[in-house]
């Protein structure tokens, strides 16, 4: 009820406002703080300015514009805005586990933008995330990445719709058990999922070519040529291959990584981005010279049998071996404090600050190719920024005020404690959730009906 | 990590000599007991005050010397020179030991068939060897409490030590029969159970429960009697908590629940712990009313309700100190059971101080579960487990240098380590030959 109270929302307000779908951007000059720029690196008790929605200056002594807001951060430390490359806070559906490929699916046709987890995430200091897919298909659906305006009732208006398109792949455990297990089709094995991507690719090729000639011919004199049957599904993945989306696939195994290496290798596609990757360490090297990196979490292991032998020094691993690395939450948890999942790699691997601070911030931003609008506190880049009480790598931090494009949505002490944009007038008694950890991991949400008894049961343990 | 990864190659070295066989090479390093000096440390007792310049004397197991000059002879000297000594970190609730990978179910073993399985025991069935527990250690938890799961009563809770080869070397002197109160929460998103069937499934669950403890009253009755009775394993372990020989151990979390159970408590005359308790800052003086102690966490995890405060969970800990409750700190976790300091670190900043926070893992879990003349603090006769580190072990950039447990010297080593130690510069790298 309450999902189909959201869709006819948000097609209502489509049809209302799709003309003048505005979104809304800000000024602010925040004074006198340690600003950790990331990629220039720190600057002690330094103001930044941020002029509609864009970062204009950075220095010291900067005078606020007439009307623009200043506030001090004396003693407080200022970071970009933090980027969760994996995530699927804000997605009313997950997957559509129906085929083992569906290209054609995209999540920014169930983004639901009264989702609690906006602002939680908000007050983490995450302004980006990439709402994925989830993992029940070797080819799943296309991904959207969101901006975190909180409040935003339009959920046109949290998708961000400068960054490139990006599609979820999954390899292993999840499409081999809802496919292969639950259904009894290729694959069940991961020999069947290398076949089901080359397989795919190979026909998105044949569609190509059928477009081509009928396009050459389309002028010919006395050409008779019927056009091809338009496919959104091959139409995407012949999209992969032109290089216009990024490739981002769930995976753990090492041989599994090396196999979608290769293959990207054979069909000359050069946008891909390993999510999970727990056993990319062992096959770094490759990653680093292949690939735009791997987005990884932070210490997550065991969980099901792909993940049993990984290490926590993962991440550090595939630095030190010059891959593009981030750090992801995949969860409505853990997105909360990506800061502290970072700063997880000087336990393990003795990253230094700027290594930490740079995979919750440019280096996914890199692998969601908008590393030239977000990441970084950098002049003219979009003003997403956090404002952290302590260094943002100290497991004490506690986040202050977190910004987008300049605005201020959230505010530790400001901000009245119930968030909801949305009360459900029919639901009567607020519902409890307990252990919701258990079921913050949602890469395998809506496939239930796919699987045996005991599958459900182990569902909430799986990524 | 390079000061952990130069003293476990030092330590290597020097073992490699002695090796013979033709096909093995190098040498496992093992945990070995005997007399340390741990010296020249800022030694944080958690009971005591904190001390600087002072060493740490252990013999037998046992912390047998604390101060600024102790003797030294026979002891082999560990310089702490700009190091920190606490004591060993207690996480109050795990899984750990109970499941190796949670979606295989042939290495769950936390949880079995029935809903009445007092009898089904943790202790016994801790895997000595199992992977998380040499991944958890060296992190600085030196002692957990693992916990069966499921039912209304789904078995006995056992706190162990993260050493040793039998359950035997493990166990730290405390169990707890385990219930899970009947809950009116949801148990996530896929719980789409209506408000009248969680009512009605919660009314249904307490009757049971009160059902099956009066059960296990007449079934003590009768035994104290001298009555000849029929093997019955669950109402003997039930009976053990009625009549005062271990404590009831109650996961409960929802506000309305947890009123329940102080209420469902009152008058039983049992000894009771808390556990979970997400909602406890909703019913803080209640709790503290009802004098019973709590084991709450986890402390990174969501607010129950949309429309609570973000960080409840996290200032969760913190308010109900406030209030007076005795608290300590759980992960509920089984491989992640590492992060108990990062939890306390959250709960730390979140209201209840670095302080409190180090009590909540050390000697607050020791005093609840009747253990603290042996566990939870630096002190002369308690068991010699301790951590030395680089600076906070709340804090992810310091690094753990030492850890003892039970007075062996615990290797600086698990699979995770291993695996950094081989792919960190991979051979062959990125091509062969």
């Amino acid at each position: 009820m309450k999902k189909i109270f959201y869709l006819l929302l948000a097609f209502f307000g489509l049809g209302c406002n799709f003309s003048q779908a505005q979104v809304q951007k800000g000024s602010v000059l925040i004074k006198n703080a340690t600003v950790l720029t990331v990629t220039k690196g720190n600057l002690e008790s330094a103001d930044v300015l941020v002029q509609n929605g864009i970062i204009t200056q950075i220095g010291k002594n900067i005078s606020a514009p007439n009307g623009v807001q200043s506030i001090d951060a004396t003693g407080k430390y200022l970071m970009p805005g933090i980027i969760d490359a994996h995530s699927h806070v804000a997605l009313d559906v997950v997957n559509e586990a129906s085929a083992p490929i569906t290209s054609e699916v995209r999540m920014k046709d169930v983004v639901n933008p009264f989702e609690i987890g906006i602002y939680r995430a908000l007050a983490g200091g995450v302004t980006v995330s990439h709402a994925m897919h989830g993992s029940a298909n070797v080819v799943g659906g296309q991904n959207a990445t969101l901006k975190h305006r909180w409040g935003a009732k339009d959920p046109a208006d949290i998708i961000m719709q400068d960054a490139p398109r990006t599609i979820k792949f999954a390899l292993g455990e999840n499409p081999t058990r809802v496919h292969g297990r639950g259904n009894g089709i290729q694959p069940r094995s991961r020999m069947g999922v290398e076949a089901v991507i080359r397989n795919g690719f190979n026909e998105a090729l044949q569609y190509k070519k059928a477009w081509e000639t009928f396009a050459a011919a389309k002028n010919t004199k006395g050409n008779t040529l019927t056009p091809p049957v338009y496919s959104e599904r091959l139409q995407t993945l012949a999209d992969i291959l032109d290089g216009k989306v990024i490739v981002h696939c769930h995976s753990y195994r090492a041989d599994e990584i090396y196999m979608l290496i290769n293959v990207a290798k054979d069909f000359n596609i050069k946008k891909l981005v390993f999510q999970h990757t727990n056993e990319g360490f062992k096959v770094a090297p490759e990653i680093a010279e292949y690939t735009m990196g791997a987005s990884v979490f932070a210490d997550w292991w065991a969980y099901k049998m792909e993940v049993y032998y990984s290490t926590a020094f993962n991440a550090a691993i595939l630095q030190r071996n010059g891959a593009i690395t981030s750090i992801n939450s995949d969860s409505a948890e853990l997105i909360r404090h990506l800061y502290h999942e970072a700063a997880k790699t000087q336990r393990y691997g003795s990253l230094t600050d700027e290594e930490a601070l740079a995979m919750i911030t440019i280096n996914p931003a890199k692998q969601l190719g908008i590393d030239d609008k977000v990441g970084s506190i950098e002049v003219g880049k979009q003003g997403d920024l956090v404002i952290f009480d302590s260094h943002p790598l100290s497991s004490y931090a506690v986040p202050q005020m977190t910004f987008v494009d300049g605005i201020k949505y959230f505010d530790i002490v400001a901000d009245k404690d119930d968030q909801r944009q949305l009360v459900i007038a029919t639901e009567m008694v607020e519902p409890i959730y307990l252990r919701a950890n258990e079921e913050a991991h949602r890469c395998m949400q809506d496939v239930e009906i796919y699987l045996d008894a005991f599958d459900v049961a182990f569902l909430k343990e799986n990524h | 990590m390079k000061r952990i990864l130069a003293l476990f190659c030092m330590t290597w070295i020097a073992l490699l000599p002695s090796v013979g066989m033709a096909q093995i090479d190098g040498q496992f390093v093992k945990p070995r007991t005997g007399k340390f000096i741990l010296k020249n440390a800022t030694v944080v007792t958690v009971t005591k005050g904190t001390l600087s310049n002072a060493s740490v004397l252990l013999e037998n197991g046992k912390i047998i010397g604390v101060g600024a000059s102790l003797p030294t002879e026979g002891a082999e000297v560990i310089d702490c020179s700009g190091l920190f000594i606490y004591p060993g970190m207690i996480d109050g609730g795990t899984r750990l030991g109970l499941v190796e990978v949670s979606s295989v179910p042939e290495t769950v073993d936390y949880s079995d068939v029935g809903n009445v399985t007092p009898n089904m025991q943790a202790l016994t069935t801790v895997n000595p060897n199992s992977e998380a527990i040499g991944v958890t250690r060296v992190s600085g938890v030196t002692t957990v409490l693992t916990v069966p799961s499921g039912g209304l009563f789904p078995g006995t809770a056992a706190l162990i030590n993260l050493n040793g080869y039998t359950p035997d070397q493990m166990y730290g002197g405390f169990k707890a029969v385990a219930m899970t109160f009947p809950s009116s929460g949801r148990r996530g998103r896929f719980d789409r159970r209506s408000e009248e069937e969680i009512k009605k499934d919660g009314e249904k669950a307490l009757k049971e429960a009160n059902e099956i403890w009066d059960n296990a009253k007449s079934y003590l009755e009768l035994k104290n009697s001298g009555a000849e009775l029929s093997y019955f394993p669950e109402m003997e372990q039930l009976s053990k908590v009625i009549s005062g020989e271990l404590p009831l151990l109650i996961e409960v979390n929802a506000a309305s629940d947890i009123l329940s159970a102080i209420q469902w408590v009152e008058g039983k005359n049992i000894k009771v712990i808390f556990t979970g308790i997400a909602e406890g800052w909703r019913v803080a003086e209640q709790l503290a009313k009802a004098k019973i102690p709590v084991v709450t966490g986890p402390v990174q995890d969501l607010p129950t309700r949309a429309s609570d405060r973000y960080d409840t969970p996290y200032a969760n800990a913190g308010m109900l100190a406030k209030a007076g409750v005795k608290v300590a700190l759980r992960t509920d976790e089984e491989e992640n059971v590492r992060n108990l300091p990062f939890h306390a670190a959250f709960a730390a900043a979140y209201g209840l101080g670095k302080e409190e926070a180090w009590k909540a893992v050390t000697i607050n879990p020791a005093e609840i579960f009747g253990v603290a003349d042996q566990y939870g603090s630096v002190e002369v006769g308690k068991k010699a487990n301790l951590i030395v580190s680089t600076g906070d072990p709340f804090e992810t950039r310091s690094q753990i240098l030492h850890v003892f447990i039970d007075g062996y010297r615990i290797p600086l080593s698990n699979r995770h380590i291993r695996l950094y130690q081989e792919f960190l510069e991979r051979s062959p790298g990125l091509k062969a030959n």
